[in-house]
């Protein structure tokens, strides 16, 4: 990044922390000298006048820790019951501080290109941690700096504290919707798809008839099959676990017979020519090779499973359950619980995600995408 | 020539049966058919008791066949057999005045409009974050781990909070589910324009320094007609989750007129045939969509001189 352009922001969030001492925190609310925490937004200026300075590699560190300075300031100012709710002049200075210095750090830290791999790799998970920190800080201080009713955002430490809260309700709407729901459900689906599709390349004409249709298939929206699904299994899992079950069926279908025609030619001669019955060229050829590609859809599917067992919730469930939980919370306008809900969703996706990843990258080690 | 033009022309017996048109067609025909087939007894199947309950009840003298024939125009039949649903579908789109709240084609238009501005929508916002993301290498390295990582949430859950919110600042109707359509499908968008507007191969980018052109000319004449291809794929993906994020947002609100409200009230008034010929209304609205993004992707591609 061009040093002059980083010096001139980081000189501008100083001249912002100064502005905070000038102008009035609130209307009628007591100087920020008053304030004992006036002397770590002193300091964060200060940071940032010496990150000014440097205009180096080395500035977004010291930039950072002024950050932390003047947001720990901020967010210990909204705790005053005359800032929160109206907050005025000095108060948004203080934001526009450490926001204009977090945005100039990350800037700063994503022109660097280290030449250590692991430094490479540190930066790359720092950007978007410090991009995403910034953001829900930024959430947090204007939801309450401007006093926004929580039916309408709740801040993120409002969300986070009703999570904390409510863990137990958490756990079982967890184990409802999740463990019951969705993984049976996935299993269920994945399996299905995968033995109909090794049938069908076992029969050429199968395969034939069943790959449009599964391609016209996986495009539908499947999710409305929720309320029928309901109808026939009832109000509690099982019903949720077949709509994950047929939302899951045709992509993995799809991709698993794509998988099993990808074998090369110049492979399967080689199980011709050791007379491998179909068994044995199944597991150690057309299986193997189709690694990826089942895998892509196992991908598809965590997404698509999560959505498909929330979305059968909305048509009814016993009183448990991600889905019902947030249009129940979302009518009794307790939004911050709504977002506790979508939080646990967010992090139980990301986990299945996360994990289906990791199960690739133990056993398709050997594919070109991943020996770079 | 080759000496097998000489040969007498060859009249295989089964010549009918390698016709490329049955070769391509044939195993499709025989497997909806078996699906056809296995929809019948399974209709016969599960609604067998609920036939024989009512003649029971109502203490009539039945024989096999009555109930066989039950089964098949049952009122509200576990599941309907597939002529039941044909014949409300068509009786819903044909058989009312297109405006009519009863007609299938006016859910449909309603479904379809919130799609087709949320599908715009999230096309454009989708394109426009490619492009910022291709451009700039800070958005790149801290706006694209996020993208990615919420396309594992499962962001249709957030249907209902958009419309609580929506509805609290004042916005009703088309606007929010539109927007809940938009939101979910600007992602794929995103992500296969990031993929085609990177696409172009070192040695293309280097000619295009080498004749000192801008990055603006560089756009235009190399990384957008790469991208086309990826805009295409993407979009077909995109227009059926824009459709199943209006039908999904829909439900929530409890919104009267649409194919999600059409699905809610079959669920909660036990309609079954209705129901199905909802879902068979948004599969022929789905597939409809996903023809004519084809059609323009063909059109668009022939004038850029594919063959």
């Amino acid at each position: 990044m061009d040093p002059r352009k980083l010096r001139l922001g980081l000189l501008l969030a100083a001249f912002a922390t100064l502005l905070a001492f000038v102008l009035p925190l609130a209307p009628g609310a007591s100087r920020f000298l008053s304030h004992p925490i006036w002397e770590a937004a002193a300091g964060g200026g200060v940071l940032f006048l010496l990150a000014a300075w440097m205009a180096d590699a080395r500035s977004s560190a010291i930039g950072i820790g002024g950050v932390l300075l003047t947001a720990a300031t901020s967010l210990v100012l909204l705790r005053d019951p005359e800032i929160a709710g109206s907050a005025s002049g000095g108060f948004w200075a203080i934001v526009i501080a450490s926001w204009l210095a977090a945005a100039m750090c990350v800037i700063n830290l994503a022109s660097l290109r280290p030449i250590r791999v692991e430094r490479r790799r540190m930066v790359n998970i720092l950007v978007p941690l410090l991009f995403g920190a910034t953001v829900f800080y930024l959430w947090e201080v204007a939801v309450r700096g401007f006093g926004v009713p929580p039916v309408l955002l709740p801040s993120p430490s409002a969300a986070a504290a009703r999570f904390a809260s409510s863990l137990p309700i958490l756990t079982g709407d967890f184990v409802q919707t999740f463990v019951r729901g969705v993984l049976i459900g996935y299993a269920i689906g994945c399996g299905a798809g995968l033995l109909v599709a090794i049938t069908a390349h076992r029969f050429e004409f199968l395969g034939r008839g069943l790959l449009p249709l599964g391609n016209f298939f996986s495009a539908l929206p499947l999710v409305g099959i929720a309320p029928i699904m309901v109808m026939w299994f009832g109000f509690d899992w099982p019903s949720k676990a077949a709509v994950v079950a047929l939302v899951t069926f045709f992509p993995m279908l799809v991709n698993a017979i794509a998988g099993l025609n990808a074998a090369g030619h110049i492979e399967r001669d080689l199980m011709r020519s050791y007379a491998a019955s179909h068994t044995q060229s199944l597991t150690k050829l057309y299986l193997p090779a189709a690694l990826p590609f089942i895998f892509n859809a196992l991908k598809i599917n965590a997404t698509l499973a999560l959505i498909g067992a929330i979305v059968a919730e909305f048509f009814g469930t016993p009183t448990q359950g991600i889905g019902f939980r947030i249009s129940t919370e979302a009518g009794r306008m307790a939004i911050d619980m709504v977002w506790a809900e979508i939080a646990l969703a967010a992090l139980a996706g990301m986990a299945f995600y996360g994990f289906v990843t990791l199960a690739e990258r133990a056993t398709t080690f050997w594919h070109p995408s991943y020996r770079t | 020539m080759t000496s097998s033009s000489f040969a007498l022309p060859l009249r295989a017996p089964r010549a009918l049966a390698r016709h490329p048109l049955v070769e391509r067609y044939a195993p499709i025909v025989t497997t909806v058919l078996a699906l056809i087939a296995i929809w019948y007894i399974a209709a016969v199947a599960m609604n067998w008791s609920l036939v024989r309950d009512a003649f029971e009840r109502e203490e009539t003298p039945y024989t096999i066949s009555d109930v066989l024939a039950g089964t098949m125009d049952a009122e509200r039949p576990l599941l309907p057999a597939p002529h039941q649903i044909a014949s409300t579908f068509f009786d819903g789109v044909f058989g009312y005045p297109p405006l009519a709240p009863r007609s299938l084609v006016y859910h449909s238009l309603v479904t379809l409009s919130a799609t087709l501005l949320g599908f715009v929508l999230g096309a454009v916002f989708g394109i426009a974050l490619a492009l910022m993301i291709v451009h700039s290498r800070v958005l790149e390295r801290s706006l694209l781990p996020w993208i990615i990582c919420s396309q594992m949430v499962p962001i249709l859950a957030l249907a209902p909070i958009f419309i609580v919110v929506l509805g609290a600042l004042g916005l009703q109707g088309l606007l929010p589910k539109s927007i809940i359509s938009a939101y979910l499908c600007f992602f794929p968008i995103t992500i296969g324009m990031v993929k085609g507007l990177t696409s172009p191969d070192p040695l293309q980018l280097e000619l295009m320094h080498t004749w000192s052109a801008d990055t603006r000319q560089i756009l235009w004449k190399l990384r957008w007609p790469a991208a086309v291809p990826y805009l295409f794929a993407s979009l077909k993906v995109a227009i059926t989750i824009s459709l199943i994020g209006a039908i999904v947002a829909e439900l929530p609100t409890g919104a009267e007129a649409g194919i999600g409200a059409r699905l809610l009230s079959g669920s909660y008034y036990g309609q079954t045939v209705q129901l199905w010929a909802a879902l068979v209304a948004a599969a022929v609205l789905s597939s409809g969509l996903i023809g004519i993004v084809a059609l323009v992707d063909r059109g668009v591609a022939r004038r850029m001189g594919a063959h």
